[in-house]
């Protein structure tokens, strides 16, 4: 049991980086000054601010008023899809998503279908997770107040073709808002490139703390307010600013976007390392989401016959830290809707495994799960009434 | 989250595999998230001789499924069918409540075997009240 420890849930989050850290901490000590008042200390404070918020800019190719921060990737998600409908509520009231969206997204479209009255597209997507840009085309209408899709897939890795999707909403006139969240470190940020009006980002999924977000809002995108108070953020986001995060923010993805040329190279490799191992040693694994279109960092899978909160624990007793969508935690879960949209039905669905790679990762930890996880499948395997050694489901699936 | 006890049972489950000829099988799934187990039993002079299972869910699933075998393992047909999922949760050192289904799923799994048994052997003195 004494093994190694290998974290390999980079999607999920990620240890604050050493020299984010040091940014940080005179803001929770000598400098903890409120940004808002006239006098030295907070002017001092206020200067650091605006120094973040010109250096995020910097990374997206955007402005700095074009910069609002908040306290997770959640909440900008929510900034942006509710702030642009309401926005629109009196002329437009429709919204196209896909079905693969974090719940930070569907769970507010959802809302504003049943609480407002809006009118939501989902948007299927194909076997690798993908959104067909025409099918956005074709979903719009002149109702249609927001387009939100997802830059990467959390749960599949999949990377959309979110500047396709971008351009056809710029012609129509149509904001577009992406979930940005898997991206920094990985992909490329510039808002321009990509074409989006709106994009979510949160600091702990690139070596920034937990509890700080960021929401870039082109010029020109009309957003009502969805946390009012004081004036700050200009109006749009009230709130004292979360000052000492908010700075780690800045300077974790700085280092995210410097480090991302050769991390992406490197991460690369380990990742199709871990792919072709997994597949190679393990009967009947199968890679979700896309071989092509695929986050540097991520792999997941599905092994028929078991269930994936099994897999973790062992895994977890085996000294590697990773995660499985399928977990039935509350009994009335029902399988993962992202697999769902894949295709991926009951049981085999269940059967899910995210390994996400990062920074600390060495080609060791590849070879430290490829020797775990083959006997922690068989050994799941040989209790489940769903897989025979041949490799054929011993009972069909129940009418469930 | 799992009790010490829970962890036990997953990492080694007791009574793993099938029976040939079973004297009584079920094969139960659980409404809420699909877990499902399959049970062997055998029977000799009222008593559950020997019981296998396999089962496909999570950890508390998986244990819940063992505590359950061990719990009847020896037992009289009467004493098996009077095992609740309150028990069997117990004995686990209490599962959390959202996995609490799980076992119910493995004493109703016991039920349904039990029941199949005396569809088989209706003459059975147990069977008759049943």
């Amino acid at each position: 049991m004494s093994k190694p420890s290998t974290y390999l849930d980079h999607s999920a989050t990620t240890a604050t980086d050493p020299r984010v850290l040091e940014a940080m901490l005179p803001y929770f000590g000598e400098r903890y000054g409120n940004p808002s008042s006239l006098y030295q200390a907070g002017a001092t404070v206020r200067q650091a601010l605006d120094e973040a918020r010109r250096r995020i800019a910097e990374v997206l190719g955007a402005r700095p008023k074009e910069i609002f921060f908040t306290s997770c990737g959640t909440e900008s998600d929510n900034m942006a899809i509710r702030g642009a409908v309401w926005a629109q509520r009196d002329a437009r009231n429709h919204i196209i998503t896909s079905q693969v969206e974090h719940h930070a997204v569907s769970h507010t479209c959802k809302q504003l279908e049943e609480v407002f009255g809006c009118e939501v597209t989902y948007l299927p997507v194909d076997r690798e997770g993908l959104v067909d840009p025409d099918a956005v085309g074709r979903a719009i209408t002149e109702r249609t107040a927001l387009i939100s899709i997802m830059y990467a897939n959390n749960e599949v890795g999949t990377v959309e073709p979110i500047n396709k999707i971008a351009k056809i909403a710029r012609q129509h006139q149509i904001p577009f808002h992406t979930d940005a969240v898997q991206a920094p470190g990985l992909l490329p940020l510039n808002v321009d490139t990509l074409g989006v009006d709106l994009m979510a980002i949160s600091g702990h999924k690139f070596y920034a703390p937990k509890g700080v977000g960021v929401l870039y809002v082109r010029t020109g995108t009309k957003l009502v307010p969805t946390q009012t108070g004081g004036g700050q953020e200009r109006g749009m986001r009230a709130g004292t600013e979360n000052t000492a995060l908010i700075i780690g923010l800045a300077r974790a993805l700085e280092l995210a976007e410097s480090a991302r040329p050769a991390e992406v190279l490197r991460l690369t490799a380990l990742r199709d390392d871990l792919i072709q191992g997994v597949l190679n040693s393990i009967p009947d694994a199968v890679l979700t989401g896309s071989t092509t279109e695929r986050l540097a960092s991520h792999t997941s899978f599905l092994f028929n016959g078991v269930e994936g909160e099994g897999v973790v624990l062992k895994l977890d007793m085996a000294g590697i830290a990773a995660s499985s969508g399928s977990a039935c935690s509350s009994g009335d879960e029902g399988p993962s809707p992202v697999l769902a949209a894949l295709g991926y039905t009951y049981p085999l669905s269940r059967g899910s495994l995210r390994l996400s790679l990062g920074r600390e990762n060495t080609p060791e930890d590849v070879e430290h799960v490829l020797r775990e996880l083959p006997p922690i499948i068989a050994s799941l395997r040989a209790l489940s009434p769903y897989y025979n050694s041949d490799g054929t489901v011993a009972l069909s699936a129940p009418a469930w | 989250m799992y009790s010490p006890v829970l962890l036990d049972h997953f990492t080694n489950p007791r009574n793993i595999g099938t029976l040939d000829n079973p004297d009584g099988y079920a094969r139960v799934t659980s409404p809420g998230c699909g877990d499902q187990m399959e049970l062997f039993l055998r029977v000799t002079d009222e008593r559950i001789s020997d019981i296998r299972y396999r089962a496909f869910g999570c950890a508390a699933a998986i244990a819940s499924s063992s505590m359950a075998s061990e719990m009847i393992k020896g037992r009289t047909l009467e004493e098996a069918s009077r095992l609740t999922g309150e028990e069997v949760s117990e004995e686990l050192g209490g599962l959390p409540e959202a996995k609490f289904h799980c076992a119910i799923m493995a004493a109703s799994a016991i039920n349904a075997a039990l029941r199949d048994y005396c569809t088989k052997h209706p003459t059975v003195p147990f069977c008759t009240s049943f």
